[in-house]
């Protein structure tokens, strides 16, 4: 089992699970906002395509959490 | 290395390009973005062994270039092959309609994408919306996971063309009667000429309203269904980015191939979806023939086996168009856009100030400018402009950091 942080959660994921994939799970189906609308947004196409899932993985900023896989320690920011 | 063959996509075409590459003795590389074999179809639900092929996974690649003694291959990394085969898949394809950025809503892709790729239940109460036969696999998949499917809802009527094409096809009938039992033994209803037109939630989605819709989709009776999650698909759009990097000549949302899969750039071959959305069935056919054709005269039995696929998927193509009267179901602050927010209203004033083409409206109002690069809203713009959706030239099939840039510029002058 592999734990990372998330605004001050622990969030497990099971080994080769995306970031995205784990959040979602834990019920967590939005971790940012968007510039103008101030809209939430989460996983939509799950596979790379849409960007929608962005999110801040140890200090490098968009990064696409369907296609990010979990690692033990990861700290992930909106 | 000069590798005989380069292929991208290790789904259904691309896996089975390269082991028949291999078995005939080519050097093949085989890439990948993701870290298992599979695309999106397998899953990388098991990892067949590969022996004879060099496979690089993890690479995204952005860019592929016609050199001298024949193409680069650019991701992290950068390969070089004197024949190269595309076979990179698919995406979902999506309409917008209000609330569609909602979180809670996924593509169908993406649902069973969860499930099967993931071990994750995309919610707990689920309705299945859009057109198209994939939607039968993904409730059943997401039965299996415990899911509560309340309904799946196919915005087309059935087909003539359909119930030819099945019959002519018995293993997909079979499927499909499979498929529709699973369905009524867990009481799904399955409505046709039923939509999703509105999605609705604060924070996420908490219903739907569904329409019945006439024959050519516009809505005239409504209700809302209470649900948490929405998967909903109309299709696919074949990915191919790499293809028209490389000039070669598309038709329709795919690229052109003769019967032996050749594209119309010399060395470049093409198999599965992005020669045109047909299923994994064919892709694993296509794959296979590209590859003997490249080296002899294909087996008859494959040539007639695509031919066969290839009319079947024709006739889901008939049966399964999205219609335009998804445009009765936009408001005028419906996001058409997600990356760059843009409404439907901002997308009319872009059509006012005489914007007439999906290039000149992105340029006034930035749909398509985005992240995704147009490949979410890319149908609906074209649409909602008049225009047939195109594949969109994409100098960058996947970002990049600068310093991989700089890096690959540096490889290169040395």
């Amino acid at each position: 089992m592999i734990e990372f942080g998330f605004q001050g959660r622990t969030i497990t994921a099971e080994e080769g699970q995306s970031i995205g994939a784990a959040l979602h799970a834990a019920g967590i189906r939005s971790w940012r906002t968007t510039r103008f609308g101030n809209r939430p947004r989460g996983l939509f196409c799950a596979i790379g395509a849409c960007f929608d899932c962005l999110l801040t993985v140890n200090g490098t900023p968009d990064q696409r959490a369907c296609q990010t896989v979990a690692r033990s320690g990861d700290e992930v920011s909106p | 290395m000069i590798y005989d063959l380069a292929v991208i996509g290790a789904g259904p075409a691309g896996l089975t390009a390269a082991r028949v590459a291999a078995r005939r003795g080519l050097s093949v590389a085989l890439v990948d973005a993701y870290a298992r074999t599979g695309g999106q179809y397998l899953r990388g639900a098991t990892q067949p062994r590969l022996t004879g092929i060099d496979v690089k996974l993890g690479q995204r690649v952005w860019a592929v270039e016609k050199s001298g003694e024949g193409f680069q291959i650019h991701a992290s990394t950068t390969t070089t092959a004197s024949t190269l085969l595309v076979a990179t898949g698919t995406h979902d394809k999506v309409i917008p309609f209000p609330g569609w950025d909602l979180p809670g809503v996924l593509t169908a892709g993406g649902a069973q994408a969860l499930v099967k790729g993931e071990r994750v239940k995309p919610g707990e109460e689920i309705v299945v919306a859009g057109t198209g036969p994939f939607l039968l696999p993904v409730a059943v998949t997401l039965l299996d996971a415990g899911v509560r499917v309340k309904e799946v809802l196919e915005a087309n009527r059935p087909s003539p063309h359909m119930a030819a094409a099945l019959a002519r096809v018995p293993s997909k009938a079979r499927e499909a009667v499979a498929f529709a039992r699973r369905l009524a033994d867990a009481r799904v209803p399955y409505r046709t000429g039923h939509a999703v037109v509105a999605a609705h939630g604060k924070d996420s989605v908490e219903g739907v309203t569904v329409a019945k819709i006439t024959k050519d989709w516009k809505p005239y009776a409504w209700r809302t269904v209470d649900c948490d999650t929405l998967a909903v698909g109309y299709g696919f759009t074949p990915q191919v980015d790499l293809l028209v990097q490389l000039g070669c000549r598309t038709e329709g949302d795919h690229v052109v191939t003769d019967d032996r899969q050749r594209t119309s750039v010399d060395g470049v071959l093409a198999a599965g979806e992005v020669a045109g959305v047909a299923g994994a069935q064919a892709a694993v056919v296509e794959g296979a023939l590209a590859v003997h054709a490249l080296i002899g005269e294909p087996p008859p039995r494959l040539l007639a086996e695509k031919r066969r696929l290839r009319r079947f998927a024709r006739a889901l193509e008939l049966s399964y168009p999205v219609r335009d009267g998804w445009q009765h179901w936009l408001r005028p602050d419906t996001l058409v856009c997600r990356c760059e927010e843009v409404t439907v209203t901002a997308i009319e004033e872009a059509r006012d100030l005489g914007a007439d083409d999906p290039r000149m409206v992105k340029l006034l109002a930035r749909p398509g400018m985005g992240w995704c690069q147009g490949r979410m809203c890319g149908h609906a713009v074209a649409r909602l402009t008049g225009h047939e959706p195109a594949p969109q030239k994409r100098p960058f099939a996947q970002p990049i950091t600068l310093a991989d840039l700089t890096l690959h510029d540096r490889e290169d002058s040395t």
